[in-house]
């Protein structure tokens, strides 16, 4: 009976939304921040969801990055920050107080524009998230920074200078690495704030078909401004413009059949 | 038309590659005079203390005898000085420097600080003397211990190891915090494994040369009243002491008295000099190991 109820449930969510088919990772209702006096994102009402690539695209300054790094409150560290409205992640509110950001963000990691490894050894950067959330042992420290590598599709390219520099990678390099970084606490989501805008493009393209490899073990947000990109990658897209979402679609009705003109106009290179 | 005009430009020319020349040569005659003065400096002081710099000397016990006066007191005592200056400065000013870059709010309260800090760079080191001899030798009543010197020379290197440490952690790069905390680490694990690792080798250079001010600072010493006595060794920081610096003032003082007490200056300060040397190749090491690390 109850498995019915479900049934129920799940069918009506997918007449509501045709788009909306798996379950949401974070749900954001009612969304609207500000810095200082400029309001930078208003009334956003967005789901993620599981095992999927969510693509957010959209002109500079729309907001994206924004809102992106409101998920992992990272953007909280931005002085004079006001923020209304709920984000749940997996049901729990995460703009209260009830949830620690170092708890949260130990489930979501983040993949910056610029690629950010520390100043240490490749195992050392690999092992740096595990270690701050207090595994000792270095059986298990050597076996997460080999998985973690692998699911990068880095270890063949570093396995012989896993104690080397990591600045002794190429920007590329370092850029899986940070994936693989993040890979390493073993994420739900993982947040990527324009991955490959710093790359040139065959790196980009290993940094995708790496997203592509590792999108059915964990839920990915992207903002880019590849548009091509996003319609490569992702399965449902987002289209925010001047702080506020425009229309949010699988990808393949954005870049085919968008619902707004202003969508259409967007993502033929009419403005933007 | 013709805006720049070819005669014009080739009139000036030569005087412009003479102003060119000129100016490398100014820079270099600068740059010239502190080494001059430097080199004239150790020339008078090694040809007048060398003959004296023995064993003995290094080893001995003070005497109004020049022939059989030693600086071991001195040693010891400069020894024990640092012994409570390093650790004061390091912990308080590391620590201030921390919670101002890292932890403070930026507002009015956190410029206020900041500005009295630098200012506090700016004092006249016999000020924090008479402070010294106030504070620590009187109120506390520790007397003219090396424990109240040292307080006291910490106090003068302070503001100098904030503002330098400060510098070191401003200098690392912001990313690095922000992967470091998107990764959920917290500020204190962010700071202890990310931060001051990279601003590390800032920080100690910048406090390795404010130890050398301190070994050769005199002022403030004088003022909490160190004595020229004959005196045991210092074995603790609760004792009375004196340090290379007050030996070499008293004993240029007294070289009216007896012509040979500044040759004991001079060798004295030689022995000041090869301990700054050494202090301050040791900062560079370790900025270069450091660095060449990654």
């Amino acid at each position: 009976m109850t498995l019915l109820k479900e049934r129920i449930g799940d069918v009506q969510l997918r007449v509501m939304d045709n788009t909306n088919w798996r379950k949401p990772v974070y749900e954001t209702n009612g969304l609207n921040l500000w810095y200082g006096a400029s309001h930078a994102l208003k009334n956003i009402n967005l789901s993620i969801n599981e095992k999927e690539v969510t693509a957010i695209i959209g002109p500079s300054g729309c907001g994206k990055s924004t809102y992106l790094k409101t998920l992992n409150r990272m953007v909280e560290m931005v002085p004079d920050v006001n923020i209304s409205g709920n984000i749940t992640f997996k049901g729990n509110n995460i703009l209260g107080k009830e949830m620690p950001v170092e708890m949260l963000r130990s489930k979501v990691g983040m993949v910056f524009q610029k690629p950010n490894p520390f100043p240490k050894s490749i195992y050392e950067n690999i092992a740096f998230g595990p270690k701050i959330h207090g595994i000792k042992n270095k059986a298990t420290l050597d076996m997460i920074v080999e998985d973690s590598l692998k699911k990068a599709a880095l270890w063949d390219e570093v396995k012989d200078r896993l104690h080397k520099s990591a600045y002794g990678l190429s920007g590329g390099q370092q850029q899986r690495l940070c994936i693989a970084r993040c890979l390493a606490i073993d994420p739900e989501v993982i947040l990527m704030d324009e991955p490959t805008s710093a790359l040139d493009p065959v790196s980009t393209h290993k940094v995708e078909e790496l997203i592509s490899s590792i999108k059915n073990d964990v839920t990915i947000a992207i903002v880019t401004h590849n548009m091509q990109q996003a319609s490569r990658i992702s399965d449902r897209t987002a289209f925010f413009l001047n702080g506020e979402i425009i229309e949010v679609n699988s990808t393949a009705t954005i870049f085919n059949n968008p619902n707004d003109r202003l969508t259409n106009d967007y993502i033929n290179g009419r403005f933007g | 038309m013709e805006y720049i005009s070819t005669n014009r430009v080739a009139r000036k020319m030569s005087a412009r590659l003479l102003l060119n020349n000129l100016s490398k040569f100014i820079f270099l005659l600068a740059t010239f005079f502190g080494i001059f003065v430097l080199g004239v400096l150790i020339y008078r002081v090694v040809s007048q203390g060398i003959g004296w710099l023995n064993v003995d000397f290094l080893t001995g016990r003070l005497s109004t005898q020049a022939d059989r006066a030693g600086i071991m007191g001195a040693i010891l005592g400069t020894f024990w000085l640092m012994m409570v200056v390093v650790p004061v400065t390091m912990f308080l000013g590391i620590g201030t420097a921390i919670y101002l870059e890292l932890y403070a709010k930026k507002g009015r309260l956190q410029s206020f600080i900041q500005t009295n800090i630098s200012n506090l760079a700016g004092v006249p080191s016999i000020v924090y003397g008479i402070l010294g001899l106030t504070v620590f030798v009187r109120t506390l009543d520790f007397g003219n211990i090396v424990l109240a010197g040292g307080l006291t020379m910490s106090l003068l290197i302070l503001p100098i190891v904030i503002v330098v440490s400060q510098e070191a952690l401003r200098s690392v790069p912001q990313h690095l915090s922000e992967a470091s905390y998107g990764m959920g680490a917290t500020k204190w694990q962010t700071i202890q494994k990310v931060i001051l690792p990279v601003a590390l080798p800032g920080i100690l250079t910048g406090a390795i040369l404010s130890l050398s001010r301190a070994i050769g600072e005199t002022a403030p010493l004088v003022v909490i009243g160190i004595p020229a006595l004959l005196l045991p060794f210092p074995g603790s920081i609760l004792d009375k002491f004196t340090v290379l610096p007050m030996q070499i003032y008293y004993w240029t003082l007294d070289s009216s008295l007896m012509a040979e007490y500044a040759n004991l200056a001079a060798a004295t300060i030689i022995v000041l000099l090869v301990a700054l040397l050494i202090l301050n190749s040791t900062a560079i090491i370790i900025r270069n190991k450091f660095q060449k690390r990654y």
